[in-house]
C-alpha cells in the first residue's frame, strides 16, 4: 500500500468577522485505495479540510503531498492542471453545468485535460456513464435530470480523468434515502473494484460508518482514527 | 491560443441565451450601422462640397495683392532713424497696376514644373453688364478656355452651348446661368459690357454655366484673354492671374507658399479660399466621429452589463469548472471569447445595416433646385469605412468584455461551492 495523500501540520484560520483558528495542526495519511470519511460537527473545519486538501484553497500553514509531490506552494495555474488530472470532485449540489448535456458535462474535464481525442473523450464518458446505468440519459441537458440522476453524472464526470483521489463534499447530503443508498453503494464499488481512493466529508454517520476509516474531527482538531 | 474546449464552452453559453445575445448584439449592430450612414452620408456631402469648391476655383492661385504694410517708409532710408522720427498720416498704396510682371516666364516655368498639371493666366475686371437702362456690375475673366476648362472643370458645369464656341466666335462670352437670367438673355443674343474707366465693347452669349455657387453664376463670364486685354486697353503681356491645377491637390499648401516665395506674389491655395468651406467640412468631420463614437461607447456599455450579469449568474458554473481544473486565464479567456464573438457578429450585420441604409438615402431624390446640379443625396461607399467600422465594434466589445472577464477568472471557488 501507497500514501496517495500526506497532510502536515495544516493550520489555517479565518480573519473576518473576527480571528478564528479553524484547523489546528491537523495530519494525517491516506492510503492507496482507502474510502476515508471525513465527520465532525457543523463547523468542526471539516469542509475547510478538504479544500485545503483538494488545493482549490491554498491559505493555510503546512504542507500537503499528493503522490509525493508537493502540492503547497504551486502557482494557481499548475494548482489548476494539477486537479484536472488528480482529483475528481462530487459536491452536495450536483453542480452540473445547467446549458451543456449529461455527455458534456463528463466530458469537459478530459477535453481540459487534452490527453485524449475528443472522440476518444466521448467514448471515455459514455463508458463511465454506462457502468453508472445513466447512458441514456447522455444527451440529455443536465437541468432536466433528476436529483439522482445528476449527482451519479457528476460522479462519471469525477472519474472521467481516473483521478488519484475523488473527493465528496457531502456526496449524499441532498438525496433521499433510496438515491443515497445508490451512491454509496456506487462510491463502494469503486473503491473495492476498482481501487479508486475516495475522500469523503459528511455528517452522515450511517453513511461513515460504511467507510473503511472514519476521521472524526472537533474544533479544528482530530479527535479519533478509527478503522 | 484560444483552446477549443473554451470555445465551445463560450459558444454554449451564448446559444442557451439565444435573446440575450440577440439583444447585445443589436446594441452593436446599431452602433456600427449609424456610424456607416453617418460617415457615408458625410463624407459624401464632404466629397460633393469639395467637388464643387474644386471646380470652381483653380487649386493654386497666383496674384499680385495690393500691399497695404506701411510699417515702412522710403524716408526711413535716408534719415538718421535713432534721431528723426518720421510720421505719416493716412498712407494710401500708390498708383499700381494690379498685374503680375513678366508673366510668360512664370508661366514657362510653371509648365515646367512636375507637380504642376495645367496652368490658366487670367486678366480678371470688374465690369458692367449693360441691359437697356439696368447696369448689373459683375467680373469678367478672360482666359484662354480650354486650359481654364482643364483647370475648373468648366465643361461639365455647361448649361447651354458649349466652351468651344468661344474660340470659334470672334467676341464670343461664357455667361453665369444666373446672370443670364437676370439679364433675360440667351445663347445667341448680344450683350454690352462697359468697365469701370469708361471703355465699352458687345459679345455675343455663347454658352451658359452653372457652378453652383451663386456668387459666381450670378456676377461672372469668360472671354477670350485677347478680348479683356483689348478692353482694358493693355498689352498682351497683360494678366493679373494664374491659376493652376496640381497634380495631387492635396498639396496645395505647400506649393502655394514655394510659388510665393519663388516669384515674389501672393500665392493662395484652394484651402485658404474656400477657408469657410472648409471649417464647415471639418466640423462635419468632427461630429460624425462624436457621434458615431458615443454610439459604439454605449454600445459597449451594453455588453458590459449584459456580461457582468452573465458572470453573476454562473458563478456557481465559474467555481465548478475552476474545480475541475480550468485555469484563471480559461475562464478569462471563455467570457472574452463571448463578448468579442457578440462584436464580431453585431458588427457584420451593423455593416449590412449601414449599407442597407446608406443605400437607401443614396436613392432619395435630392429637393429640386436651381443652384445645386445634383439629383440624388451624395453618399460614398468606401471600403475603408467598413473596415474601421469593424475595427472599432471589434475593439470596443473586447474592451467591454475585458473588465468582467478579468473579474471573472478571479472569482474564489471556495466562497462559492462552500455556499
Amino acid at each position: 500500500m501507497s500514501i496517495v495523500l500526506s497532510a502536515k501540520n495544516l493550520s489555517k484560520s479565518f480573519y473576518e468577522p473576527e480571528e478564528f483558528q479553524v484547523l489546528k495542526n491537523v495530519s494525517f495519511d491516506v492510503q492507496k485505495g482507502e474510502f476515508v470519511s471525513i465527520v465532525g460537527k457543523s463547523g468542526c473545519g471539516k469542509s475547510t479540510l478538504l479544500y485545503l486538501i483538494s488545493t482549490l484553497d491554498t491559505k493555510y500553514k503546512g504542507e500537503i503531498f499528493m503522490n509525493e509531490k508537493k502540492v503547497t506552494g504551486l502557482s494557481q495555474n499548475e494548482l489548476a492542471r494539477f486537479r484536472n488530472e488528480h482529483i475528481g470532485f462530487v459536491f452536495q449540489f450536483h453542480f452540473l453545468l445547467p446549458e451543456f448535456s449529461a455527455l458534456k458535462n463528463v466530458m469537459l474535464p478530459a477535453e481540459k485535460l487534452g490527453k485524449y481525442s475528443k472522440s476518444e473523450c466521448e467514448d471515455r464518458a459514455y463508458e463511465k456513464l454506462k457502468w453508472l446505468d445513466m447512458d441514456k440519459f447522455a444527451l440529455k441537458l443536465s437541468s432536466k435530470l433528476s436529483g439522482g440522476q445528476q449527482q451519479r453524472v457528476a460522479i462519471a464526470r469525477a472519474l472521467i480523468n481516473d483521478p488519484t483521489i475523488m473527493m465528496g463534499d457531502e456526496p449524499t447530503g441532498n438525496l433521499d434515502s433510496v438515491n443515497t443508498e445508490l451512491v454509496f453503494d456506487i462510491l463502494k464499488d469503486l473503491c473495492k473494484s476498482k481501487g479508486q481512493t475516495i475522500i469523503s466529508v459528511t455528517h452522515d454517520t450511517e453513511f461513515a460508518e460504511k467507510s473503511d476509516r472514519i476521521i472524526e474531527m472537533k474544533d479544528g482538531e482530530i479527535v479519533k482514527h478509527e478503522n | 491560443m484560444l483552446s477549443s474546449v473554451n470555445f465551445e464552452i463560450a459558444k454554449t453559453h451564448l446559444l442557451a441565451k439565444p435573446r440575450q445575445t440577440l439583444i447585445a448584439m443589436l446594441g452593436v449592430t446599431f452602433g456600427i450601422g449609424m456610424y456607416i450612414l453617418m460617415i457615408s452620408f458625410m463624407q459624401g456631402f464632404n466629397e460633393f462640397l469639395e467637388d464643387t469648391l474644386l471646380s470652381s476655383t483653380p487649386d493654386v492661385r497666383i496674384y499680385n495683392d495690393i500691399k497695404t504694410d506701411f510699417s515702412h517708409s522710403i524716408l526711413d532710408e535716408i534719415s538718421d532713424t535713432a534721431k528723426v522720427l518720421n510720421v505719416i498720416h493716412h498712407p494710401k498704396p500708390k498708383d499700381i497696376t494690379p498685374n503680375l510682371k513678366s508673366s510668360a516666364r512664370i508661366i514657362e516655368d510653371l509648365k515646367r514644373d512636375e507637380r504642376v498639371l495645367a496652368v490658366s493666366p487670367q486678366l480678371a475686371t470688374q465690369v458692367f453688364y449693360v441691359s437697356g437702362l439696368v447696369q448689373i456690375n459683375g467680373t469678367l475673366s478672360g482666359v484662354n478656355i480650354l486650359e481654364e476648362a482643364q483647370l475648373t472643370g468648366l465643361q461639365p458645369k455647361m448649361k447651354t452651348g458649349k466652351i468651344e464656341n468661344l474660340l470659334t466666335i470672334d467676341n464670343g462670352i461664357l455667361m453665369g446661368h444666373g446672370l443670364a437670367n437676370k439679364l433675360n438673355v440667351h445663347v445667341g443674343d448680344m450683350i454690352s459690357l462697359a468697365t469701370p474707366k469708361g471703355t465699352a465693347m458687345r459679345f455675343r452669349i455663347v454658352g451658359t454655366f452653372q457652378f453652383g455657387i451663386g456668387s459666381l453664376d450670378n456676377i461672372k463670364s469668360y472671354v477670350n484673354l485677347s478680348k479683356v486685354q483689348q478692353l482694358v486697353g493693355k498689352d498682351n503681356q497683360y494678366v493679373t492671374d494664374i491659376g493652376i491645377k496640381l497634380k495631387n491637390y492635396d498639396n496645395a499648401t505647400d506649393v502655394a507658399k514655394e510659388f510665393s516665395d519663388r516669384y515674389g506674389y501672393k500665392a493662395d491655395d484652394w484651402k485658404t479660399t474656400n477657408a469657410s468651406a472648409m471649417v464647415s467640412i471639418l466640423i462635419r468631420n468632427v461630429m460624425t466621429f462624436v457621434v458615431s463614437f458615443t454610439l459604439l461607447v454605449v454600445a459597449g456599455f451594453g455588453i458590459y452589463n449584459i456580461m457582468s450579469m452573465t458572470i453573476q449568474n454562473k458563478l456557481k458554473d465559474i467555481a465548478i469548472l475552476k474545480a475541475e481544473g480550468f485555469s484563471s486565464g480559461d475562464i478569462r479567456q471563455i467570457f472574452l471569447t463571448e463578448s468579442v464573438t457578440i462584436g464580431v457578429f453585431g458588427a457584420l450585420s451593423g455593416l449590412v445595416l449601414g449599407f442597407i441604409l446608406s443605400s437607401g438615402v443614396y436613392n432619395l431624390p435630392f429637393p429640386k433646385n436651381d443652384f445645386i446640379s445634383i439629383t440624388h443625396f451624395p453618399v460614398v461607399f468606401h471600403l475603408k469605412h467598413y473596415a474601421f467600422g469593424m475595427g472599432f465594434g471589434i475593439i470596443t466589445t473586447f474592451i467591454a468584455g475585458l473588465m468582467p472577464s478579468i473579474k471573472a477568472g478571479k472569482i474564489d471557488p471556495v466562497a462559492i461551492l462552500r455556499g
